[in-house]
């Protein structure tokens, strides 16, 4: 056993924590929360040029990662600055779908993505879906050469900017199955495609996005037809492995600020963090950061394995972080008392990223409904 | 024991239920449901409707225009304005001054201050914290200084509730910089369009504007605006906090708060079925539904007990500590019952013009509502002071 990073992610995390810590300040980052994109241009190019997308990609595909432990790495150092930067639609989700599934033509796309140049977003969840992850209503029919696409598409994180969306769509089968899923690449202006944006709590933007009658190419099929579905699962293993590690980076920089201003508010002629009651407090979320960190390894060390595992380990992950994130976010925030309730405040920003994190792909109770699924399996 | 309203309470609770059917104006109700603010006007018009009733002011003896309602009558009175989502009433005149101008201040005083406060005319705003001064609320170093028939009043209050909408401030400011810390402080009513008042907002961190910076400049207070005697305002502020947590335990919001759950849970699809069969989410449900019952009849026993219907010192702050949790555990469920429909960010789900808000119905506020209401584990003595004063009383003696 070896619990080191290798030298290479080691020097990723170094110099992505240095970039994000002199450049991804506080002032920085909010200014970039109310703007009207969700996301800044000159940041993506730069994050591009350290490598940082590239690294979430494999050698085959043109990156120079993409295993799980790269993943992580990157994902945890974006986390800690409260990035919200689209990196997770545009490359793990987007990228990793046309990396899987892409023709030659259609990977063309990837090298752009790893480049900085292009946006993506993952259009699959719908209205009533909820965490289901093949539950697809939305409906893909072929009429001669032409696939026409209608449906319904929810909370899609990144659509505004995306150059193009990948929509998945049932060609057959029940509305749960997981056989008859294709996804298909749509241009962001194909006619019949509409949008409503918005921004989000935790920052970025999504959309409702209405699929009605749209007229595509055969071509625009990524992969064989009704056998998208093992794709999906495998790039959301992916982004589940990420935005458990994103949560942990967070959770530290929750428990960081926390245990700095405690040494530093004084109330009652002391520094608050003199009081044992919030001294025991923070010892509880040290405790469970180190649980959490465990619980980020397991789930990236198993990202490349069996699926099964891989599932288990990263809802065991999910819920771990679920619980122990929402103990961060709500005790950072009361042992800081009024100062973290307001928004320019690092913390009231990272404490938004932790819990609405359970948001994206299963809250800590679905997690843990999947792992006893998966246990019984 | 007896558990059952008698016929008088369940009569009461009937009238309360007829006159909020007639008169609690539906627009207003489905603001309050729906999570949107009601503004100013909003607020104003919901105190004339209870004002003209006469049920403005529950808590107040009758002989200054109270209802002269027993606990239990308040607690219906409460429970049924949640249900039928009516706004709250905004606390500060109605709640906090009022009792000590009833108790401390001058006849003058009260004739001058206690009919604006029913009629609208004063709104006033709570100027205790500081940025230094915040669970040591002794520290506030705001001072002011007598000169002549005037005080000239320097420093900086913040949090200050609704303090946008408050034309009045009640103050605790430092009269006597060399006593010890609770004996140089004076309470003292400020006129807000008065030279050398700056309000400046805060924004919270669910986008909203309901807490603000006041800045005093060489404010010149007349002596006549001093509650009380000089020096002595450590004790009003006292009083006025137990006053503060009356209702504390917030068992009504609770009950709306679990209720807007279910309601939710039964539209929100999970695999194919309505949420509220999930298990897991059941679970959750039951879990704070049991709590809230018992709950509901600790603050019961306790307010009924107290003569004066308010709660004495460490059962008010045992009450602040349960109803507070109680309350954020049902926001917690809320955003989960949401699912990803929590994530979009309400002030623009909700109030993006003439369009409907982002998501299923009810989803859109639950997000920001969790994060908004960790104030109440802070605000009003903050839990930790509440455990604070339960373990000085029942651990800080002799066996
Ligand atoms: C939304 C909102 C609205 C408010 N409205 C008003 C208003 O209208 N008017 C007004 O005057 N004030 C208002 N307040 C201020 C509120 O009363 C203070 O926030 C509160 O008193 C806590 O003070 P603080 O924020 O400075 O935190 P601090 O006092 O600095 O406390 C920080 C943390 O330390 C803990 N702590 C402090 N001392 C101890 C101790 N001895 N033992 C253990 N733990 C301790 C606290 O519990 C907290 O967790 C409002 C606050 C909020 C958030």
């Amino acid at each position: 056993m070896n619990f080191d990073l290798t030298e290479e992610r080691q020097m990723l995390q170094d110099s992505l924590r240095r970039f994000l810590s002199d450049r991804y300040t506080t002032s920085v980052r909010n200014e970039i929360l109310e703007g009207e994109s969700g996301y800044s241009a000159d940041i993506w190019g730069q994050l591009a040029e350290l490598g940082v997308i590239g690294a979430l990609f494999s050698e085959e595909d043109g990156g120079f990662g993409g295993a799980g432990f790269d993943i992580s790495t990157v994902f945890e150092e974006l986390g800690r600055a409260g990035v919200v930067e689209p990196l997770l639609d545009t490359a793990l989700l987007g990228g990793g779908l046309i990396a899987a599934l892409g023709n030659d033509s259609q990977k063309e796309l990837v090298e752009e993505v790893i480049g900085g140049a292009v946006q993506l977003a993952f259009a699959h969840g719908e209205p009533t879906s909820r965490y289901e992850t093949s539950r697809v209503e939305t409906t893909a029919t072929v009429d001669g050469a032409e696939i026409i696409l209608k449906g319904q598409k929810a909370v899609v994180v990144n659509a505004e900017a995306a150059d193009h969306l990948i929509v998945s769509a049932r060609e057959s089968g029940d509305a749960d199955s997981t056989d008859g899923i294709s996804l298909f690449l749509v241009p962001r202006d194909t006619a019949g495609l509409s949008m409503r944006g918005y921004a989000l709590l935790a920052g970025g933007r999504a959309a409702e996005v209405d699929l009605d009658g749209v007229r595509l190419p055969e071509t625009a099929r990524l992969g064989a037809a009704g056998g998208a579905y093992s794709a999906i699962a495998d790039a959301l293993a992916r982004a589940e492995v990420a935005l458990a590690a994103e949560t942990l980076g967070a959770m530290e920089t929750a428990t960081e600020l926390t245990r700095q201003y405690l040494l530093t508010r004084t109330q009652f002629g002391r520094p608050i963090g003199t009081f044992q009651a919030l001294q025991h407090r923070v010892a509880d979320l040290l405790i469970e950061l180190e649980q959490a960190r465990s619980a980020v390894i397991n789930a990236a060390g198993h990202l490349e394995g069996d699926a099964r595992l891989r599932d288990l380990n990263i809802a065991a992950a999910r819920n771990l972080i679920g619980r122990a994130g929402r103990l961060v976010a709500e005790d950072s925030i009361q042992m800081h008392g009024g100062i973290a309730m307001t928004q320019e405040y690092e913390l009231a920003h990272i404490a938004k990223r932790i819990v609405m994190a359970e948001h994206r792909f299963g809250d800590a109770d679905t997690q843990l409904e999947r792992f006893l699924d998966l246990s019984a399996a | 024991m007896d558990l059952s309203y008698t016929a008088e309470e369940q009569a009461f609770r009937q009238e309360v239920r007829s006159f909020l059917d007639e008169k609690l104006p539906k627009e207003m109700s489905d603001a309050v449901r729906e999570g949107r603010g009601l503004g100013k006007e909003g607020h104003d018009r919901w105190h004339a409707i209870l004002n003209e009733q006469g049920w403005l002011a529950p808590n107040w003896p009758q002989e200054f225009g109270g209802c002269g309602w027993n606990a239990v009558q308040r607690h219906i009175f409460e429970e049924e304005c949640c249900r039928a989502h009516a706004p709250r009433i905004v606390p500060f005149g109605l709640s906090m001054l009022a009792p000590v101008l009833q108790k401390f201040g001058s006849k003058e005083q009260q004739d001058y201050y206690l009919p604006k406060i029913l009629n609208g005319e004063h709104w006033w705003c709570q100027g205790y914290s500081e940025p230094g001064a915040g669970s040591d609320l002794a520290s506030l170093k705001t001072k002011a200084v007598r000169e002549g028939d005037h005080y000239i009043v320097n420093g900086q209050k913040t949090w200050t509730t609704l303090g946008q909408y408050a034309n009045w401030i009640f103050c605790l400011v430092r009269t006597d910089p060399d006593a010890k810390q609770q004996e140089g402080i004076s309470f003292l009513l400020i006129d807000m369009d008065t030279p050398g008042i700056e309000v400046r907002p805060i924004i919270l961190l669910d986008g909203t504007h309901e807490v603000n910076e006041v800045w005093f400049t060489d404010v010149k207070v007349p002596v006549e605006n001093l509650v009380g005697e000089e020096n002595k305002g450590w004790t009003y502020a006292k009083y006025l906090l137990t006053h503060e947590r009356t209702n504390i335990a917030g068992v009504g919001f609770s009950q709306a708060g679990l209720d807007a759950v279910k309601r939710l849970a039964r539209s929100q699809m999970h695999k194919g079925r309505p949420l509220i069969e999930n298990p897991y989410f059941a679970a959750r449900v039951a879990q704070a539904e049991i709590d809230l019952m018992a709950m509901s009849t600790t603050n019961l026993r306790i307010i009924s007990a107290a003569a004066s219907g308010q709660a004495p010192g460490v059962e008010s702050s045992m009450l602040k500590v349960k109803g507070t949790e109680i309350r954020q555990e049902i926001n917690d469920m809320a955003r989960r019952a949401a699912g990803v429909y929590a994530m979009p960010f309400a002030s623009e789900a909700v109030e993006g013009g003439n369009e409907p808000p982002i998501g299923p119905e009810g989803t859109a506020p639950v997000a920001a509502q969790y994060f908004n209401n960790r104030k109440l584990s802070i605000f009003g003595g903050s839990n930790e002071i509440q455990k604070n004063i339960i373990a000085k009383v029942k651990m800080g003696g002799r066996a």
